[in-house]
């Protein structure tokens, strides 16, 4: 049974990829910048990973690597959507 | 208490979806990135609830260190380093995937089924290789480590020997999973293999590079997804996987090149032969003016396009130029910009900058929508841009960028460009250009050159 759950881990990976098309085909050339920083925060969706294994009850070597994997994905998270926000402020209209 | 958890990572992915959709025009974009921001929040704040988190205090730490990190960065960061930004970023998430990746292995080891066993081996490759790769392409960009093309002896046979010794390490831990040594080999060895590959890779190609970073962070996120399995991971990995694997096609697309000869090196390479030929059959005359010569011709046009290059950035010549949009603008000279695609460092460069400078979006104009204006247009100001205006990439087979697209600024009836000298370019070639009939040299520092021009035409 174990397979067939991990084939549909593969389902939603593969319809997502197609979202994923559809949706940044229709994103200006202007707007690639922010596009590619803010993307890049929401890869830091690993977080949810990381603080799994940040918050174990025991302290062991997966606690430490979760730790620091924390600090990386915040660092990606709140870094890369402040940075985002700071150039879509700055795109104006006439 | 399971189940809305998941609901609600259901919730953020549509959040995320939501998010991307909104940046597919400016006026939506800003909303758009806080729908995505408020998915991130609510995945972050449910899995809290989580039965497995018990404990905070670490949790608390390497949230505050990174979001202060993070925070300071963003604001910090000038728009002309942009592309080490995001560089850097790339690099975090590619890194803190591959952590997950190894954490989770020695949560569960032995216990690893054949599935999980493939996820983590994969997501340690991806995750280390964007980790060391972006590390170099922020060091290329910040001019740390070399912007040229680094070639070292036996490259490709080496690269490809790393990758079968990681594949044949992981295939041996998915089958006997207690092996940490090996894991760690795998881990080592991708991280070695992140410098060998974007060691090799020249300045101007930047844009691939830090695109095809970009979609690596989103895969190994994704595989950290397959690892956890959790959906939502898969999700937004699939999301900008797909989003970074997209703007690297429009990277190569701009250079009419393939990926491969990116990745591999390439364009230096194929262009070693061919830079003494072309030079000697276009040394001829270059006709240069100085400012106050060209503030007199602006005077009397009525259409002008601005076509923006690397050089703009690196002089942060940006605000000058918008000064001169202005001065141009009160004489009612219609102006505009054309941006190429692989203009600057990483996709979009030139239009964060020009936005930053408070030039309205709606003047920037895509190659393909402004390529037809030029034969109407009367004058087109090249500011630290080459290669992308180079017209043998038209009709000179020999050429290494033949076929390449290009701004068709000779078509203008004049052409003026400003660069500081006559020296070539990335491709390491002669431009013609330079030395047609209607070209006019501008020489100089291009924020100078440009605040000069400026008080020119204001005085006349």
């Amino acid at each position: 049974m174990e397979s067939l759950s991990f084939l549909m881990h593969i389902y939603v990976f593969v319809l997502a990829i197609f979202v994923g098309f559809e949706l940044i085909t229709k994103v200006p050339p202007t707007l690639h910048t922010p596009l590619m920083s803010g993307s890049n925060a929401i890869s830091g969706i690993t977080i949810v990973g990381a603080l799994l294994s940040a918050g174990m009850e025991e302290f062991t070597i997966s606690t430490i690597l979760g730790l620091i994997a924390v600090i990386f994905a915040m660092i990606n998270v709140v870094g890369g959507f402040l940075v985002t926000d700071r150039m879509l402020k700055m795109f104006k209209k006439k | 208490m399971k189940i809305l958890i998941e609901l609600i990572y259901l919730i953020s992915s549509i959040f995320f979806i939501f998010g991307i959709k909104n940046l597919s025009s400016p006026k939506t974009a800003r909303k758009g990135n806080l729908y995505a921001s408020i998915g991130m929040l609510l995945a972050i704040v449910v899995t809290l609830f989580d039965q497995h988190v018990l404990t905070f205090e670490w949790i608390i730490i390497g949230m505050v260190t990174g979001g202060l990190i993070g925070t300071v960065m963003a604001i910090k960061v000038q728009m002309t380093g942009m592309p080490q930004m995001v560089g850097l970023l790339n690099g975090f998430g590619g890194g803190a995937s591959a952590l997950v990746a190894l954490s989770e292995y020695f949560k569960i080891t032995p216990a690893i089924t054949t599935d999980t066993g493939v996820a983590i081996v994969l997501s340690l490759l991806i995750g280390s290789v964007t980790f060391t790769g972006s590390l170099i392409a922020f060091g290329k960009l910040q001019g740390i480590v070399t912007g040229r093309v680094v070639k070292y002896p036996l490259q490709h046979p080496l690269n490809a020997l790393l990758v079968l010794v990681v594949l044949a390490a992981g295939a041996y831990i998915v089958v006997n999973p207690d092996m940490p040594e090996f894991l760690l080999m795998i881990v080592g060895i991708s991280l070695v293999l992140g410098v060998l590959l974007v060691l090799p890779i020249g300045g101007a190609d930047m844009p691939v590079a830090i695109s095809l970073l970009n979609s690596y962070s989103g895969i190994a996120a994704a595989t950290t997804g397959f690892v956890l399995e959790n959906n939502q991971l898969i999700i937004a990995g699939a999301l900008v996987g797909a989003s970074g694997f997209i703007l690297t096609m429009i990277m190569c697309r701009g250079m009419n090149r393939s990926l491969m000869n990116v990745v591999l090196g390439g364009w230096a390479s194929a262009g070693i032969e061919g830079p003494a030929a072309v030079s000697a059959a276009h040394k001829g005359t270059v006709k240069s003016v100085d400012a106050e010569e060209l503030a007199m011709l602006l005077d009397s046009v009525s259409s002008v396009i601005f076509v923006p290059g690397y050089g703009m950035a690196v002089a942060q010549a940006q605000h000058a130029v918008r000064d001169l949009m202005n001065v141009l603008e009160k004489k009612g000279v219609k102006v505009r910009f054309a941006i190429h695609p692989v203009a600057g460092r990483m996709p979009g460069h030139m239009n964060v900058l020009l936005a930053e400078a408070q030039v309205e979006y709606d003047k920037l104009y895509a190659m393909e929508d402004i390529n037809d204006d030029f034969p109407n247009t009367d004058v087109a100001i090249i500011i630290g841009a080459n290669d992308v205006v180079n017209p043998a990439a038209r009709h000179d087979q020999s050429s290494p960028i033949y076929g390449m697209p290009i701004l068709n600024v000779d078509y203008a009836k004049t052409v003026v460009i400003n660069k500081r000298s006559l020296n070539v370019g990335y491709a390491g070639i002669d431009n013609e250009l330079f030395f047609y009939p209607n070209a006019l040299m501008y020489f100089g520092d291009a924020k100078e050159a440009m605040v000069k021009l400026a008080n020119e035409l204001k005085n006349l």
